[in-house]
């Protein structure tokens, strides 16, 4: 910039350095783009370098054992002689986790959201909206801390005979952990809702409850279902707190009371310890991953359908 | 349909004000329910930890014996690793948000692909990421389990928060400017760096801010690249091992001896007040850039 009035100093006629600058300029043009290019390329490129890594640890494993056997066995013992690799175990232990998480999340998650967005006061939303947004920026680790030395208590007093880590507890603490986002994703849905269709079912006599439970919420339904799906998909992919709380044993169940271990569980406690590469536990964290990544995946795919269903519904 | 009766709809008119106050209490119920599990949780963490608390706790390495114990080499791993990540994430994430907003004027097949990807990477579960890190970083690139394996693998997993905070901070930005600085002669480039991102500045380091304290709080894909819970060093190169404060938090939570699990929630009490800290100041920051636009 500061080469502009340095020209005008030399009168009418443009000197060469001036012409060659202007080239400089748009040679640097050019290279700032490429650069900013090649940073918008980087997600690009993690995204291929997960797919790539996941595929190519996961296809060694598979080469050495049958994928059939990998998703319909029904024991997962990897360090046993002869090892068991059936991953069932483990889908069912995420499964529990995550039913129990959208059965504490999804009721008390849209009502928080109807309850923002339809009933409360501004000053009270201003105190509402930051609580949950520190309720949502504690780390998965306190979640697992709080679950085993807060919740299963809680719990062995209503069912002594639950273990001291269990899906229900791990269940939960995923449920208070997702329950903010589903709040605010919930209240976001219903504000988008237009205010005529408000209006005109009061006009024809309807109650507050009325309006909220038969016209706003049906209105914003689908990115409401969007907000669940997205919820579930965040419990499928929760660690830390379900290592904690809900422990370690892959165990084929549907009983919440009992010790399990999910996908996300198996592949922290195998990294804990120094894993060697190309070891058969090194390449089962790699299957179980791949598993992983495309349920949460197929998940988030479902949950950006809904969303784009309802912004066509009123944007 | 038959008519009702003056008594009849009445009784209806009571029944439907009823289920209106009971539906507006519940979602009040569920409010309260909300916040008090806020308040319930603290309490707890307040109630085992904070009496552990003491100067010594932040000067001592994690000893054996949990009297003893202290956070210092965890602390210093979780700032390594916060530093490091934003370095790396932070001018990359600007830079991809700058291509997408403002080399891009109108929407391309490629930049759309590139939304998609950034969109789709933010709900990819964090441990994912950590298989990222030891495929690539560890293995490939050979770093072994150092802090570097670890800061890149965190760059990647905060990056599209990093992209996508930029890009709203980038779109506040009024047309105008832009307009104003390309009419006085300004490349493109110059309209970019001395126009539109410093007056996005605000809202990029809110999502700087928040990109940090989440690199602090996540623990599951630095286990997988081999970070550590029991370190008694302070780390002096990127190529050493380390511990992070919430993978300490983890290994005290894990061991069974009754004197760790204090420990644990003195230190959850110190990583929960430094994310905090680092939120209200996001927070601060973007409360000021809005009063000034």
């Amino acid at each position: 910039m500061a080469s502009v009035p340095e020209s005008v100093s030399f009168g009418g006629r443009l000197p060469s350095f001036i012409g060659r600058r202007l080239t400089l300029r748009a040679g640097q043009e050019l290279s700032a783009r490429i650069v900013c290019f090649l940073c918008a390329l980087a997600c690009v490129l993690s995204t291929i370098g997960i797919v790539f890594i996941l595929a190519k640890e996961a296809f060694t494993f598979f080469q050495a054992h049958s994928p059939v056997a990998f998703l319909t066995g029904t024991k997962w013992f990897p360090a046993a002689d002869p090892p068991e690799y059936g991953v069932l175990p483990l889908i069912c232990g995420t499964f529990l986790v995550t039913v129990v998480s959208g059965l504490v999340s999804i009721p008390l998650g849209l009502l928080v959201g109807v309850y923002l967005s339809e009933y409360a006061h501004f000053k009270v939303r201003k105190v509402l909206k930051p609580a949950l947004e520190l309720l949502a920026g504690i780390p998965s680790v306190v979640f697992g801390y709080l679950g085993l030395n807060l919740v299963t208590p809680l719990l062995q007093v209503f069912f002594p005979k639950i273990d001291a880590t269990n899906a229900l507890a791990g269940g939960i603490v995923v449920g208070i952990m997702t329950l903010p986002m589903v709040a605010s994703l919930c209240q976001d849905a219903i504000a988008a809702v237009p205010k005529a269709m408000r209006e005109a079912a009061y006009g024809l006599g309807s109650t507050k409850a009325e309006v909220t439970a038969k016209i706003v919420v049906p209105s914003a339904l689908s990115g409401i279902v969007a907000a669940f799906i997205l919820a579930l998909s965040r419990a499928i992919g929760e660690t830390m707190a379900v290592t904690i709380a809900a422990g370690a044993t892959p165990k084929l169940t549907f009983n919440p009371a009992e010790e399990i271990q999910t996908m996300t569980a198996y592949i922290v406690n195998v990294s804990k310890g120094d894993v060697s590469r190309g070891s058969p536990e090194y390449q089962t964290i790699f299957a179980v991953g791949l598993t992983l990544f495309l349920l949460t995946l197929a998940m988030n795919l479902l949950a950006q359908r809904f969303v784009r269903r309802f912004r066509r519904g009123y944007a | 349909m038959r008519q009702l009766t003056r008594a009849e709809s009445a009784a209806l008119l009571v029944r439907r004000r009823r289920i209106d106050q009971a539906f507006g209490s519940l979602c009040l119920v569920a409010a309260v329910i909300a916040v008090t599990i806020l308040f319930v949780l603290v309490g707890k963490l307040l109630a085992d930890g904070a009496s552990r608390i003491r100067p010594e706790f932040f000067t001592s390495f994690p000893m054996p014996k949990p009297e003893e114990a202290g956070i210092l080499s965890s602390i210093a791993g979780s700032l390594w690793v916060m530093v490091l990540t934003l370095l790396i994430t932070v001018p990359v994430g600007i830079a991809a948000a700058v291509y997408l907003e403002e080399f891009t004027t109108r929407k391309t097949r490629m930049t759309e692909f590139i939304q998609v990807n950034i969109a789709n990477l933010s709900g990819v579960p964090s441990i994912v990421f950590g298989m990222l890190g030891l495929g690539v970083f560890v293995a490939v690139m050979d770093l072994k389990f150092s802090i570097l394996a670890g800061a890149l693998t965190m760059s990647i997993l905060v990056l599209p928060m990093v992209i996508l905070v930029s890009q709203e901070a980038l779109k506040a930005v009024p047309r105008s400017y832009r307009e104003a600085s390309l009419a006085m002669g300004c490349t493109k480039w110059q309209a970019i760096t001395k126009v539109v991102v410093p007056n996005a500045m605000g809202g990029i380091l809110t999502g700087v801010i928040l990109a940090g304290s989440r690199a602090i709080g996540e623990t599951a894909p630095l286990i997988v690249v081999g970070a550590v819970g029991y370190v008694n060093f302070l780390p002096k190169s990127v190529h050493d091992r380390y511990t992070v404060l919430p993978l300490q938090i983890f290994d005290w939570i894990t061991r069974p001896a009754a004197g760790f699990k204090p420990l644990a929630a003195a230190a959850i009490i110190v990583l929960v007040l430094a994310l905090l800290l680092l939120n209200s100041v996001a927070i601060f920051i973007r409360a000021r850039s809005q009063s000034k636009a």
